[in-house]
């Protein structure tokens, strides 16, 4: 190797040797670049932080006041000879992938990201978020949570109306639907994808502060109600009640009297995975790349090189290596907070 | 296929039983007769063998995937599950197909058997182009011989009768042997299930369904609150053999076993003995394996199980006899509606003139504290425990457990298991809803008791180094594999140690660095040369995870062969018994 990588493992994150800086470290540093507002992505305790300019709602209100500097997508700085750019990612909004370059190296750090199916197709697209777009570069960071060919997202229109078939069924027999999700970036997806005709449709405390947010960046998402303003309990009996995984089980679910339950994950794909959930439905809903997207957006990097993270990262290591590409892996402590993120078992 | 998928998916996500039977009787309503006669049978627990190798499975959905061995097992390895991984990973279907249950069993899958290699992976790959996910893995289910789903065959009935507007104890009755793989399902023996009059004569050697008994999961001292006074009940004592129904009529005689299994043939002892009653005669017991005079371990009746040719070694090795302890049916009526006492005195004149049929002993005592003292010799009988049957129950039909414990249920009061405290050493993901779960594990004892904490920890450290061990020094030995007995929240913690201290992968299998020590109970243990300790456990679960002990405290060889002492009768119970049994003898005491 006659020149550096751009990006290495480090004990505090991911780090950029040439620019001194890292890239969603899990440890204080003195500057952090920022691809996303989930908890294990965007830590507290940096010095400063850049962060995509749509991302400035949500991690504000995630960290509350912190040193934040924003770039729109597409616009660049340059930092010790690094030329910087955030570019959309489709994962939850303000996600983005970063691009470096120097010397006209380019690398991406992909952060987590969400393209569904080998084709291209706007209906599969996040609603709720700048979609993801591919970046020509040289070495492609990429995430592998769904890295098995056994994931591949059934197309949207087709989940959302099993979600509306359930949600409706239960109204018609006078039985609240209560949907759990992760309130960052899925529950604003369930949101903008239900048939809002249906009922009226309440949120958990931890889904509101966020919806505010989406709004706030312009995203059309229905009107909502806290649950716990609801006075008269009859209004709950065709209602959608979205809310995180944490309620499962909880006190809280008892204002509901009689419901039905679901849970809205990629996970949701394996019937092992619904069975240990124990709810009533399990919907496959995923703000992750399928395996077929994976392919499609490493595909087109066009990039030679391929380091993988968080996830499957020997399965994708070696199906890379297979199809004649350098890959390598570096071990990342995200995951470790998002309920989407169980570590795989092999 | 398409509605017996949907019917499938409704049953599988379902926890609640009146959605379940709702669900069935939606499918009843619709099905055709002939789809609806395979759909009972695959739901009611019947398993065609499988018709295609799994190898051969296996090749085809690689080269279907387009994927390599290793990533399809990867993905394997995730989902815990072949029928599914398959369904996941191919290619969505070029045409859908609209052929029913019935011809697809019929004229596809069950003609599979026997053709070439080449040919089955050709049909088989074809057959998946033609259906969607939730069908392809049902088809892959039904070809492996793996379906199953969360309905019970009781409930199955319940839905039938409910459909046919009729009984369900007569659809019960009417079920016995429909799953058992002799006649193949048709429209005719579907309706003949619901038919709303009196189909004239059972089959000749139809048995009635078998009544189940419940685990009694309660101090003595409350039995009298709980279940009245001893007076009032019926105690046996409880055998470790194969439950099963036998029927002489128009002098033939069958042998059922609960499994609904026709297994006349491997217990010609049993025809032999039944043939001297009358006809007309069913009786309900259990067969053992009867030498010198008294019952046998249940390790000889395993050479029995499962094998249809029977040489004269094992018949000599490990004949078998039938203990009787209710009957069903005399001189051709039902007795069924009969409180157990009545029936019990009419067994026992049957038996007085019968000397091939041994009567299950009843134990009578004034309390139920005499009763538990009593219970304690259970392992030198070689029994489980006892059976308690109240006098005036009827005799039922499953499993049907009752909120009042003294009305007609039949409680297992068993004793309390062996077990002994082991180190855990393997693990392996589990299946089904436990998948890319930790949850199967194998443990082991030490070869003899350490010195100190310091000599065990230098073992452990040995084996983190991966150094082999050397021979003749403090080595853990394994000794048994189990996967049941904790929580979910248990399961979860010891996964996530497991992943921590992961030292070597072989496949699915990981070796783990030695610091968890659980308490495994069983239900018998015997020699087996098949295992390198020397030694086999029966029904081995995870009763506790010790926290509280270290690792050089673990149990060592040595009780293990105490157990097996204690277990063949044989003086001085060396070993021991759970704390449960000892608090339990003290208080008698």
């Amino acid at each position: 190797m006659d020149r550096a990588d751009l990006v290495v493992q480090r004990r505090e994150g991911l780090y950029c040797p040439a620019g001194d800086f890292y890239i969603d470290p899990w440890q204080p540093v003195e500057r952090a670049v920022i691809t996303h507002a989930h908890a294990d992505h965007s830590r507290r305790g940096h010095t400063r932080y850049l962060a995509a300019a749509p991302a400035e709602g949500v991690l504000r209100t995630r960290l509350g006041e912190i040193d934040l500097q924003t770039l729109e997508y597409g616009e660049a700085i340059d930092h010790f000879g690094v030329r910087l750019s955030f570019h959309p990612a489709g994962h939850v909004l303000g996600s983005a992938q970063v691009r470096l370059e120097q010397e006209g190296r380019v690398w991406v750090a992909s952060g987590d990201y969400y393209v569904a199916g080998l084709h291209a197709d706007t209906a599969e697209d996040n609603q709720t978020c700048a979609p993801f777009e591919p970046v020509r570069c040289h070495c492609f960071i990429t995430e592998s949570t769904f890295g098995l060919p056994i994931y591949r997202w059934q197309p949207q229109a087709e989940l959302f109306a099993d979600i509306d078939g359930w949600w409706r069924g239960n109204a018609e027999t006078g039985r609240a639907s209560l949907l759990m999700g992760y309130s960052f970036g899925k529950a604003q997806r369930i949101l903008k994808g239900v048939d809002r005709t249906i009922g009226p449709i309440f949120v958990h405390g931890a889904v509101e502060p966020l919806n505010r947010a989406y709004r706030a960046a312009g995203v059309d998402l229905p009107e909502t109600r806290m649950a716990t303003e609801v006075k008269d309990k009859a209004e709950f009996r065709n209602a959608l009640i979205v809310a995180p995984p944490s309620v499962q089980g909880s006190t809280w679910t008892r204002r509901f009297g009689d419901y039905s339950d679901a849970f809205a994950s990629g996970w949701m794909q394996l019937r092992g995975a619904r069975r240990r959930r124990a709810v009533d439905r399990g919907f496959v809903l995923s703000d992750h790349a399928d395996w077929p997207g994976l392919q499609r957006a490493i595909a087109a990097t066009g990039a030679e090189r391929v380091i993988v993270t968080h996830g499957y990262e020997a399965v994708m290591v070696r199906w890379l290596g297979d199809q004649g590409l350098e890959a390598g892996s570096f071990q990342t402590e995200y995951g470790s907070d998002d309920d989407e993120d169980p570590p795989p078992a092999t | 296929m398409k509605r017996f998928a949907q019917l499938f998916a409704e049953l599988d996500r379902s926890t609640a039983t009146l959605a379940k039977v709702d669900a069935l009787k939606r499918y009843f309503a619709v099905a055709a007769q002939r789809d609806a006669a395979w759909a009972v049978y695959f739901l009611a627990g019947g398993k065609p063998r499988q018709v295609v190798p799994s190898g051969v499975m296996w090749a085809t959905a690689c080269r279907a995937a387009g994927i390599d061995e290793w990533l399809f097992d990867a993905c394997y390895q995730a989902v815990g599950d072949f029928s599914e991984t398959v369904a996941h990973v191919l290619p969505p279907a070029a045409h859908e197909s609209d052929l029913g249950l019935a011809d697809w069993i019929e004229d596809r899958l069950l003609t599979l058997r026997g053709l070439s290699p080449e040919e089955q992976a050709a049909r088989v790959a074809s057959y998946w182009n033609e259906l969607d996910s939730s069908c392809r893995f049902l088809l892959n289910k039904l070809i492996g011989g793996s379906f199953r789903v969360g309905v019970s065959k009781l409930l199955v009935q319940r839905a039938l009768a409910e459909h046919a507007g009729i009984d369900a104890k007569l659809v019960a009755q009417r079920m016995m042997g429909y799953t058992d793989g002799r006649i193949a399902p048709t429209a005719e023996r579907y309706t003949r299930l619901t038919t709303s009059i009196e189909a004239g004569v059972l089959d000749l050697g139809q048995p009635y369904p078998f009544f189940l008994a419940h685990q009694l999961d309660l101090p003595h001292a409350e039995f009298a609150a709980k279940l009245s006074a001893p007076e009032d009940w019926i105690v046996e004592w409880k055998y470790d053999g194969i439950r099963a129904q036998v029927v002489k009529r128009a002098r033939q005689v069958w042998v059922w076993s609960r499994g609904e299994e026709l297994v006349t043939e491997r217990f010609p002892e049993i025809v032999a003995a039944v043939a001297t009653l009358p006809d007309g005669t069913v009786l309900d017991g259990e067969i053992v394996v009867w030498k010198d005079g008294k019952v046998q371990p249940f390790a000889l009746l395993q050479q029995r199980i499962g094998r249809k040719l029977l040489g004269k070694k094992v018949l000599a090795d490990a004949p078998v006899g039938f203990i009787a302890y209710d009957v069903l049916e005399l001189e051709g009526v039902d007795l069924r509606e009969q409180p157990q006492v009545e029936r019990r005195a009419r067994l026992e004149a049957l038996a007085a003139g019968h000397d091939a049929i041994h009567l299950s002993p009843v134990e009578v005592r004034h309390s139920w504290a005499e009763l538990a003292e009593l219970r304690h010799e259970s392992r030198a009988r070689g029994v489980e425990g006892f059976m308690l049957k109240h006098r005036q129950a009827r005799y039922g039909t499953g499993r049907r457990k009752q909120d009042d414990l003294a009305a007609g249920t039949w409680w297992k009061w068993k004793i309390d298991p062996l077990s002994i405290d082991c180190v855990l050493v393997y693990a392996q993901a589990g299946h089904g809803r436990r998948a890319s779960v930790y949850t199967d594990y194998t443990f082991a004892v030490w070869n003899r008791r350490p010195a100190d904490a310091a000599e065990a920890l230098a073992v452990v450290d040995h084996i983190a180094r991966r150094e082999p061990a050397v021979p003749e020094s403090l080595q853990l030995v394994p000794f048994a594999k189990a996967y049941s007995g904790l929580t979910d929240e248990e399961f979860k913690v010891v996964d996530r140690i497991i992943r921590r201290d992961t030292l070597e992968k072989f496949g699915p299998v990981r070796s783990v660095k030695p610091s968890l020590v659980f308490e495994l109970g069983f239900e018998g243990i015997n020699r087996s040369t098949r295992h390198k300790s020397g030694i086999a456990v029966r029904f081995p679960r995870m009763l506790r995870i010790r926290d509280d002990k270290p690792l050089h405290e673990a149990d060592t060889m040595a009780e293990l062969e105490a157990l097996l002492r204690l277990q063949h009768g044989s003086v001085a119970p060396a070993g021991k018994e759970t704390a449960a049994a000892e608090a339990a003898s003290g208080a008698d005491g």
